[in-house]
């Protein structure tokens, strides 16, 4: 049997390699990249947000403590000035905060709890929404309204107040102990329960109008199951859309998150976010030290902006009306 | 028209069901209300009685409506942190956030709707380019980092503002305002700033999206033809046909305005409905978080119910539509 399967896909391989090319030419050449090199602005959004997802991977190379680690943070250290004003001490290039931990390194770590957040959120939302714009246009009917009237109920509250809801509601089941880890699988929960109203209503706008092609009939005529016919040859017709959502909603998600850490039901003091590192400075504003929260603002601040940039672009690149 | 509205109130009090089914379980299923309520030397015979005493025994369905009638009468149990009635807490609450509420929404009108006027006027000047910049800014910045900015703005550096409270109040009854002390005043400028400031780039992109739509039409190249000062076309015949869409758009935004205020009482410790909730929510306190759900959802939906009605009366085309057989 495993004779059988290895040259076939050695066989695979050279078309799958002939396609990459194919791609990657496709590519090149494709419209996307060229309103793309147009935009300096576009451009250098795409770079910071670059540079942001790298900081956030190669955290552990990059900052001189691991912040998480109580082992490593030293009161001795605690509220250092950054290292260029007349109080700053090597290493901590943007100072410290009460705990002695060194900014930088909160920052990155940080980083990486809110994107990681970010993004899992937005894929959860993402699948959650997709699924059920999927099954509510193609299955139509009674489910496509009880789907649709609770999209719409949800639209009219405000993401965050859904997600504080969620937020409670699951400190409560699990009677206010829950740990850091499972704290950021609440908060994905709280961001996809909050989000996935804009990917439902597309999708289902899009297979409304999928449904009725002659691909979608001569599929059924094969006699494929529904969800292969939804999966397989509906969905990809649906995705330009959902790509420009996503991209907005990466930068909700982590706006999202901030706030909920910033309200103080988001993730603890012992494993913060960029949002809990603004909730930890902002107590010390009035004592003059706004290293602790100017810098995880900033980060923040940047970040979101240059998130939204690219949703900009990608919005405008994908809309064939603006061409 | 009559069958349209009917219909809408219909699904209005259908909405308030479901919402209602929500905060019940909320109520009820998370978390045990007994064991919030007990100290741990109560004994199990004292657990059983306040079980009972509360009607935790009763079929479910019973709790329900008992809970639904409460509600209805704004009663919503006790508060577990403050062992206070909810309701009291809430109206003791609300006036801190209509006052803030309405104010943000007043200022993001003026602003908003001058800002959206003038970009769409002078298109290219550096001004309107400047407006369009801050409108980025404005829906980029978390609430909170704008707050925070302000207040180590004006508070920390400058000193000029106070930067957490409502200042002095007056009491009229139970309702308390700010507006009529100088303290309480200027401790509501940077919340009301902090909230408002979003809507207020909402409300512009919108202004300058009619306007330079209207700007178009024949009317108002009519109106030049019949040689009328600018001023007159701009503001009489141009503004105003703007206005419906903004006012609309404004009202819709109130219940999510009040929403927001969460975050915004939150930096400024304002003590409002929302500083309550964020509190209830760090604290578990669900019977607080539910009948802030209904209070929040019953203003929602009734904003939502009264601009739909209005509407078709305004518009005498929407009319037209509902009457035909869908």
């Amino acid at each position: 049997m495993s004779d059988a399967v290895v040259p076939q896909k050695a066989e695979s391989a050279a078309p799958a390699a002939a396609s990459a090319v194919g791609w990657l030419e496709r590519l090149l050449q494709s419209d996307l990249l060229y309103s793309f090199r147009r935009s300096r602005l576009t451009m250098l959004a795409a770079a910071v947000t670059l540079l942001f997802f790298l900081a956030a991977i190669f955290a552990p190379l990059i900052a001189v403590q691991n912040p998480f680690d109580p082992a490593q943070l030293q009161l001795m250290n605690s509220r250092i000035a950054p290292l260029w004003t007349a109080d700053g001490q090597s290493p901590f290039l943007l100072g410290t905060d009460e705990q002695g931990r060194d900014m930088l390194s909160a920052i990155l770590y940080g980083l990486r709890i809110s994107l990681i957040v970010g993004l899992l959120g937005v894929a959860f939302s993402g699948a959650l929404g997709i699924l059920l714009g999927l099954v509510a246009g193609y299955v139509g009917g009674a489910v496509d309204s009880l789907i649709m009237r609770i999209a719409d109920v949800q639209l009219t509250f405000p993401a965050i107040l859904i997600a504080l809801l969620v937020n409670g509601i699951a400190k409560s089941v699990f009677s206010n102990r829950l740990d850091a880890v499972s704290m950021l699988g609440v908060l994905v929960l709280a961001i996809g329960l909050s989000f996935w109203v804009q990917y439902a209503r597309t999708v289902r706008g899009s297979v409304l109008v999928e449904k009725n092609k002659d691909y979608v009939a001569a599929a059924q005529l094969i006699g494929l199951p529904a969800p292969v016919i939804m999966l397989r040859h509906v969905l990809p017709n649906t995705m330009g859309p959902i790509m420009v959502i996503a991209t907005i909603n990466l930068a909700l998600a982590i706006i999202t998150e901030a706030t909920l850490s910033f309200l103080g039901s988001g993730m603890p003091d012992t494993m913060p976010s960029l949002g809990t590192l603004i909730r930890i400075g902002n107590n010390y504003l009035f004592a003059g030290e706004w290293w602790i929260v100017a810098f995880p603002g900033i980060a923040l601040a940047a970040l979101i902006l240059s998130i939204n940039l690219l949703g900009d672009w990608l919005r405008d690149a994908l809309n064939p009306k603006l061409r | 028209m009559l069958a349209f509205t009917l219909r809408r109130a219909i699904q209005a009090v259908a909405v308030m069901i479901a919402v209602g089914i929500i905060a019940f379980s909320m109520f009820r299923f998370a978390g045990d209300p007994v064991n919030q309520m007990v100290s741990i030397d109560t004994s199990a015979a004292q657990r059983a009685a306040i079980r009972e005493s509360l009607g935790l025994n009763d079929p479910v369905l019973v709790q329900f409506v008992r809970y639904f009638v409460n509600a209805l009468q704004f009663k919503f149990g006790i508060s577990y942190q403050f062992r206070l009635p909810v309701a009291d807490l809430l109206k003791e609450r609300m006036p801190a956030t209509l006052e803030l509420a309405t104010c943000a929404t007043i200022l993001a009108m003026v602003f908003g709707i001058l800002m959206g006027v003038y970009s769409a006027l002078r298109r290219d000047s550096f001004l309107a380019k400047a407006f369009q910049a801050i409108s980025l800014i404005g829906i980029s910045l978390p609430t909170f980092l704008i707050g925070i900015l302000l207040i180590y703005l004006f508070s920390v550096t400058l000193g000029w503002l106070p930067s957490f409270g409502r200042g002095e109040v007056v009491k009229f009854g139970w309702w308390s305002t700010g507006l009529l002390t100088i303290s309480g005043l200027k401790a509501l400028i940077m919340p009301s700033i902090t909230l408002g400031l979003f809507q207020m780039t909402l409300i512009m992109r919108l202004v300058r999206a009619e306007m330079l739509e209207v700007m178009r039409t024949d009317y108002i190249r009519f109106a030049r033809a019949r040689g009328l000062t600018t001023r007159a076309i701009h503001f009489g015949h141009a503004l105003k046909n703007t206005l419906v869409p903004v006012i609309t758009v404004t009202g819709l935004q109130f219940g999510s305005v009040i929403a927001f205020a969460i975050i915004t009482e939150t930096v400024f410790q304002w003590p409002g409905m929302g500083l309550l909730f964020v509190q209830a929510v760090q604290n578990v306190d669900v019977p607080i978080m539910a009948a802030y759900l209904l209070m929040v959802s019953l203003i929602f939906v009734t904003i939502n119910l009264v601009v739909d009605i209005l509407y078709t009366i305004v518009d005498p085309r929407l009319r037209a539509t509902i009457s035909r057989p869908a």
